[in-house]
């Protein structure tokens, strides 16, 4: 593998008075154990847009959006360190109720992993435990979630079958789907058609273009041509640490880094 | 020779190895049967036993049986959820929590003999319960409670890690992803060990011999106030079981039909056994099914 300069970075920044920012981290570094993985990443992603991250495998793209919504914490040895500002607040600090933040920045992973129950159940699950209990107002949720995820024509006669039943695309949308039930601001998504066929993928990349009127939607992915196609702005990470990031139409065509260019035209490693 | 004999001897010598086990263990088992369930009559399953003649049946012994086997697994039904959910889902990774996983894997692995005597040490003697069903029901706990733990622990880590990961990204607490969705999801294998546990406890006797003690007293089915000294349900009588029985008519029986009760009574606890397992079995597949909405009668 090349030696790229991994000093030399190409950012962009937004001014907040002009474009809104829903999520941003400023040095934000983790460990796992005594492993550097992120490097002091600093990006701002800006609201109602879709944001995606590229890079190759063990870039630490997965690594950052998981410490995003601090789903890091679950893993004993890891550690964050620096600012995750939403809303004005730093949401990387021990006294932030962590499940009270999930609830705004919501995230749907790699592999489609509903729960075992009904098609229905998975939906109105978490709304129930969060307080939500009008029978009309979570059938309504269960269609229009649904409806957004573009799997309600597929499973309205089927609502209240088992969820594993499904196929894999029709998983993630539901998953998607479950995601979106609670209302989140920012929706994080760890490569979320990697598991899926060429159709599913694009079913899921038009529900995501659909999503973006109401949410920010940063999302991993290994595939450059999804970035390109769906994503406003691309961030290329490597080695832990963003290299670059601008309007995706700028970083497949005028990349700012050499690196960039050599991922992005194949010539990478 | 070539490959394809080779394979073929290979196949061979292993469909004798595995005829060999079945054919033993289906004579024992069709020997117990054969000699015992002639003598099961429902008169012998409620009379109670007689020391020195004849017709006496493994009424009280049975009904012994099932409510020892119900006090135990009351007391250690809940502390192998807890320990096993802790163990699985909230213990992290350091000196402790090896050590108790230690523990535990020693513990399950004590001769039931050894338990007994302590429980007999412990309960019986020390806490002055005296040879009683609260004894065996303690010392039985002790004895299942190692298996039932890892059970538990066993099914809740084959649990997907991202079936935590879509709760806890949902904003739900650990609490509420272990209880609504994980345990849930790992219900089929917890319930089939406790039944299989169940089973287990119901055919032991040698823990039982030195702390429910070996005497089944007359009880008066009538009076069902446990603190009556008669009564079914006191649990500080001392207990006679099904397994134990047997051991003692075989040891020390001298009514004249002793060979005859003790095979009625032996092929009485394997119908029992088996029905346990058979029920495990179904029982788990049926919530499987119901749960996934797979096989012929998903939800």
């Amino acid at each position: 593998m090349k030696d790229y300069d991994l000093t030399k970075t190409a950012i962009k920044t937004f001014d907040p008075e002009v474009q809104e920012i829903a999520l941003s981290t400023d040095d934000l570094h983790v460990f796992y154990g005594s492993k550097e993985q992120i490097k002091g990443v600093s990006l701002q992603f800006p609201r109602y847009q879709i944001s995606s991250i590229i890079g190759s495998s063990g870039s630490g793209k997965s690594t950052y959006l998981r410490s995003l919504n601090r789903m890091n914490d679950e893993i004993q040895i890891a550690r964050v360190t620096g600012k995750i500002m939403y809303r004005g607040l730093d949401i990387n600090q021990p006294k932030i109720d962590v499940f009270e933040m999930r609830k705004h920045i919501g995230m749907v992973f790699q592999r489609p992993n509903p729960f075992a129950k009904s098609i229905y159940d998975n939906i109105t699950f978490a709304p129930i435990r969060h307080g939500v209990k009008d029978k009309k107002v979570l059938d309504q949720l269960v269609e229009t979630t649904l409806q957004q995820a573009g799997l309600w024509k597929e499973v309205k006669d089927t609502l209240h079958k088992s969820a594993l039943a499904l196929s894999g695309g029709q998983q993630q949308r539901l998953c998607i789907a479950r995601a979106i039930a609670m209302k989140p601001d920012i929706l994080l998504l760890d490569e979320p058609a990697s598991a899926l066929d060429p159709i599913s993928t694009s079913v899921v990349e038009d529900t995501l273009a659909q999503l973006k009127a109401h949410y920010t939607i940063i999302i991993v992915t290994h595939n450059m041509q999804q970035a390109a196609r769906i994503s406003d702005y691309t961030a290329f990470f490597h080695q832990g640490v963003a290299l670059e990031y601008a309007e995706t139409k700028r970083i497949f065509t005028k990349p700012a880094i050499q690196a960039t260019d050599d991922y992005v035209s194949g010539h990478f490693g | 020779m070539n490959v394809k004999q080779q394979d073929k001897l290979a196949t061979g010598i292993l469909y004798t190895i595995a005829g060999i086990i079945i054919l033993v263990l289906a004579s024992l088992l069709a020997f117990i049967l054969i000699q015992g369930l002639p003598h099961v009559t429902w008169h012998f399953l409620t009379a109670p036993a007689r020391s020195f003649e004849a017709g006496g049946g493994i009424g009280i012994q049975l009904f012994n049986s099932f409510y020892l086997l119900v006090l135990a697994m009351l007391i250690s039904v809940p502390l192998s959820l807890g320990a096993g959910i802790y163990l699985s889902e909230y213990a992290k990774k350091n000196w402790l929590t090896s050590l108790i996983r230690t523990s535990i894997e020693i513990l399950s692995s004590l001769p039931s003999v050894v338990v007994g005597l302590f429980g007999f040490l412990i309960f019986v003697i020390q806490f002055k319960f005296g040879f009683s069903i609260l004894s065996g029901a303690l010392v039985l706990t002790v004895f299942n409670l190692p298996l039932l733990t890892r059970n538990v622990e066993e099914s809740l880590a084959s649990i997907s890690s991202m079936q935590r990961e879509a709760g806890l990204a949902l904003g739900l607490s650990r609490w509420e992803t272990v209880m609504r969705i994980i345990v849930p999801e790992a219900l089929p294998g917890i319930t089939t060990g406790m039944i299989l546990g169940a089973g287990r406890v119901f055919g032991e006797a040698a823990a039982l011999i030195y702390t429910a003690g070996q005497s089944a007293p007359a009880l008066d089915f009538t009076n069902w106030n446990p603190f009556y000294i008669a009564s079914p349900l006191n649990p500080m009588r001392p207990a006679e079981t099904l397994a134990v029985h047997i051991w003692k008519i075989n040891s020390e029986g001298i009514m004249p039909d002793a060979v005859a009760v003790s095979a009625g009574a032996s092929a009485v606890l394997i119908v029992a056994v088996l029905l346990f397992n058979l029920g495990a079995r179904w029982f788990g597949q049926h919530l499987y099914q119901k749960m996934t909405g797979t096989g012929k009668k998903g939800a």
